[in-house]
């Protein structure tokens, strides 16, 4: 019950959140909520089940691209992101039985090579798949009549998927299943003997988050009406990876930081070029690479810092404070 | 609580108050002031395709600077905002997307990319700003009816593949003629445009190359081994060079003819390093003057403004292409005139009647959005890449290859468009 009040109360505060933000902005947050669904599903995966996927990059490409077919095909944008959801599942399945057979670097090992091939398959089929170029498709106007900001209409499609996936994601972890995932991780002998079954239980984890992942590319692909390789390129899984340590592993809220930042950080990135007056060649190199190092700085630093995340440090802040209140 | 009813009180209000997107006035023009116009543009200054196109934006802002500095257009400094989009359409989209939205600029200018440009067309059009002078070749440019705003630069690649293509029927004819295209519709373009003349038979062996893998051992081999005489290349200038430094590692020297877009002796040169002499004897196609023909009004006009106003960097053909472009875009505003609108600057353009350094013909109107018409052939000789023989145009569809013989016109002596 608590988990519908909080999903309520948070289109509560977007909804009038994307009447108030400009255009720009409102992609942005459109952006945020799609990154969003693919780190809850990895948060899923690897904070509370335990396995490392480098592959979650292209798991978004499938879906993104299933969205651009079916678009072209037949046009109707709530069956063409279920066909998403659906086609990435299956792929999540079939990597995920090899998946419950391998163990931290043979898993990641194989993830990697995920990420790896499925840009490439665009590039072998490109008469379907259009190559590097990538394929562009229709998408309606919103239905609210000709003045209605097309930015806007993108955002409630993000935030409402992003909004569903919270809500599956969060019940999910509540639920039996929830516990045996990390049951799973904390101790896979233990979990056995306690009746759970292991591959069963990782398997599912796997699809679980595969699911999300493809929800999230699709809704990216209708960001953009266009997808291409190059959106879900190896960086892309790595990033993803990086964004939900950095958030805060094992939670869902340390999901919605990882997003945040996801979009934040080459913003913040090329901004800070633009304040610090750097010779133009240079300030170019920097531009294309510096949202890479200042990830990975981060990175470093949120390790050392706060082990927990941005959602450890902030959640630890508030119980200080009320602890100190109380005193 | 209270207050956070309250804060979400204050929020709605605020949203019902905002709710008109900027629907009334009609005075205002985006990117537009009494002393300011702001345009924007997306380029690769990163990755695979940087090789050269990054030095075209500055170009054309050292031009714009030059122009600012003798007060503009009607009173009015052009700005352009320049974003790096590392040649990958998932970037453009986010980029393009920021100049619109966030910086609300005018119109976008000279945006490089078949395969980047491509993925924003829709975006542009739905949003109504005018989309000037494509840094590409491909058909996708000239349509009109679909992409009102849209206008290329370029001569298309279909025009280039067809004149290319009869330079090697009556040059060079019996030879196996080979090709290597970008897959895109670059590539694709400009394939129809060598086979609309030597027919589909007439090219024996038709490669492929991406940009995001950066080996052509595979395409290089099949050329060789098929014993390809001349290879026509629809390439990027990384790649130029990348396939002409293969190749001579497999002891392989075909005779080189590359599509303007990727044919630039200095760029290549560079490239390349010690390598640079292989490219001696390269065949190529180009519309803008030579940046080694130091004897020319325009490179002289632009050397001149590159020294002052870009900081004297290297002088190439992206040099010249990005000057010509800031050229060509001041000509149009001069003629939108001083009530300037984005439907005032389409139509300016359609209007037509433009002229500058290109050697072939521009054709703007309301129904041809298309850029240049027309190319000459180019060969490298003792590091030189100059031009010989005619100017010749075509049409993108089955018309005949014929010379094209006016010349361009001397800039202007203070190097500015005069007002329409």
């Amino acid at each position: 019950m608590r988990r519908y009040i909080a999903t309520i109360g948070a289109a509560a505060i977007l909804l009038p959140l994307t009447y108030v933000l400009p255009a720009f902005q409102n992609y942005q947050l459109a952006t945020v909520a799609a990154y969003l669904c693919a780190t809850a599903g990895l948060t899923v995966l690897t904070g509370q089940n335990g396995q490392l996927s480098l592959g979650h990059g292209a798991l978004m490409a499938t879906g993104a691209y299933t969205v651009a077919l079916m678009q072209n095909a037949i046009g109707n944008l709530p069956l063409s992101l279920a066909a998403g959801v659906v086609v990435t599942t299956v792929a999540g399945a079939v990597i995920g039985l090899a998946a419950a057979r391998l163990r931290g670097p043979y898993l990641a090992g194989v993830t990697l090579a995920v990420a790896v091939v499925v840009p490439g398959l665009t590039t072998m089929f490109d008469d379907v798949l259009g190559g590097d170029q990538g394929l562009t498709f229709y998408l309606a106007p919103p239905p609210f009549g000709y003045d209605f900001p097309f930015e806007r209409w993108q955002a409630w499609i993000a935030l409402a998927a992003a909004l569903l996936t919270m809500l599956l994601l969060g019940n999910l972890a509540g639920s039996r299943y929830g516990r045996e995932f990390r049951a799973v991780r904390d101790d896979e002998i233990a979990a056995q003997l306690s009746g759970i079954h292991l591959a069963r239980t990782q398997i599912l984890a796997f699809v679980v988050s595969a699911a999300a992942a493809g929800l999230g590319g699709g809704v990216l692909a209708v960001l953009a009406q266009s997808v291409s390789p190059g959106a879900f390129s190896l960086t892309l899984s790595l990033f993803l990876v990086m964004a939900i340590v950095v958030g805060g592993l094992g939670s869902l809220a340390g999901a919605v930081w990882g997003a945040i930042l996801l979009v934040a950080l080459p913003d913040l990135t090329a901004r800070a070029t633009d304040v610090f007056a750097l010779p133009a060649a240079f300030a170019q190199r920097l531009e294309g690479n510096l949202p890479l190092a200042i990830f990975g700085g981060t990175l470093i630093v949120v390790m050392i810092m706060a082990p927990g995340g941005i959602h450890g440090l902030v959640t630890h802040q508030l119980t200080q404070r009320i602890g100190k209140r109380g005193r | 609580m209270r207050r956070t009813v309250l804060t979400l009180a204050a929020v709605l209000v605020v949203a019902g108050c905002s709710s008109e997107p900027g629907s009334g006035g009609g005075a205002s023009v985006p990117g537009v002031t009494d002393t300011e116009i702001v345009i924007g543009t997306h380029m690769p200054l990163t990755g695979p395709a940087s090789a050269g196109y990054s030095q075209i934006a500055p170009a054309t802002k050292a031009y714009f600077d030059f122009v600012n500095a003798a007060g503009g257009v009607n009173g009015r400094k052009i700005t352009l905002k320049v974003k790096d989009d590392g040649y990958n359409p998932a970037n453009t989209q986010q980029v393009v997307r920021e100049l619109v939205l966030q910086d609300k600029v005018f119109a976008i200018l000279n945006g490089l990319g078949t395969p980047t440009h491509t993925g924003v067309l829709d975006f542009l059009n739905s949003q109504r700003v005018p989309d000037l002078f494509v840094a590409s070749g491909s058909r996708s440019w000239d349509q009109p009816g679909k992409y009102p705003g849209t206008f290329g630069f370029n001569p298309d690649y279909t025009v280039e593949g067809k004149i290319l293509g009869s330079y090697v029927q009556q040059n060079l004819p019996g030879k196996k003629t080979c090709f290597l295209g970008q897959d895109d519709d670059f590539g694709r373009d400009s394939l129809a445009g060598v086979t609309g003349v030597l027919g589909d038979a007439g090219v024996a062996v038709k490669q492929t190359y991406t940009t995001s893998v950066t080996n052509v051992g595979p395409q290089v081999d099949a050329f060789r081994s098929n014993a390809c005489e001349v290879v026509v290349l629809a390439t990027v200038p990384g790649f130029t060079a990348l396939t002409i430094g293969t190749a001579a590692r497999q002891g392989f020297t075909p005779q080189w003819i590359v599509s303007n877009v990727g044919g630039d002796y200095n760029t290549l040169a560079k490239s390349l390093g010690d390598a640079a002499p292989l490219l001696e004897g390269l065949l190529g196609a180009n519309y803008l003057p030579a940046a080694s023909a130091a004897s020319d009004p325009w490179v002289q006009l632009f050397q001149r403004i590159n020294t002052q106003y870009n900081a004297g960097a290297p002088f190439d053909g992206n040099t010249v292409y990005g000057m010509s472009v800031g050229y060509l875009f001041v000509q149009v505003l001069q003629a939108a005139g001083r009530e300037l609108t984005r439907e005032s600057l389409i139509d300016a353009v359609e209007k037509g009647g433009y002229t500058g350094p290109g050697l072939g013909p521009l054709r703007f109107s309301a129904d041809d959005h298309s850029g240049y018409g027309g190319l000459r052939m180019t060969r490298v000789t003792d590091k030189v890449q100059d031009y010989f023989g005619p100017t010749y145009e075509t049409d993108s569809e089955g018309g005949p290859v014929t010379e094209y013989t006016l010349t361009p016109p001397a800039p202007p002596a203070n190097g500015i468009p005069p007002a329409a």
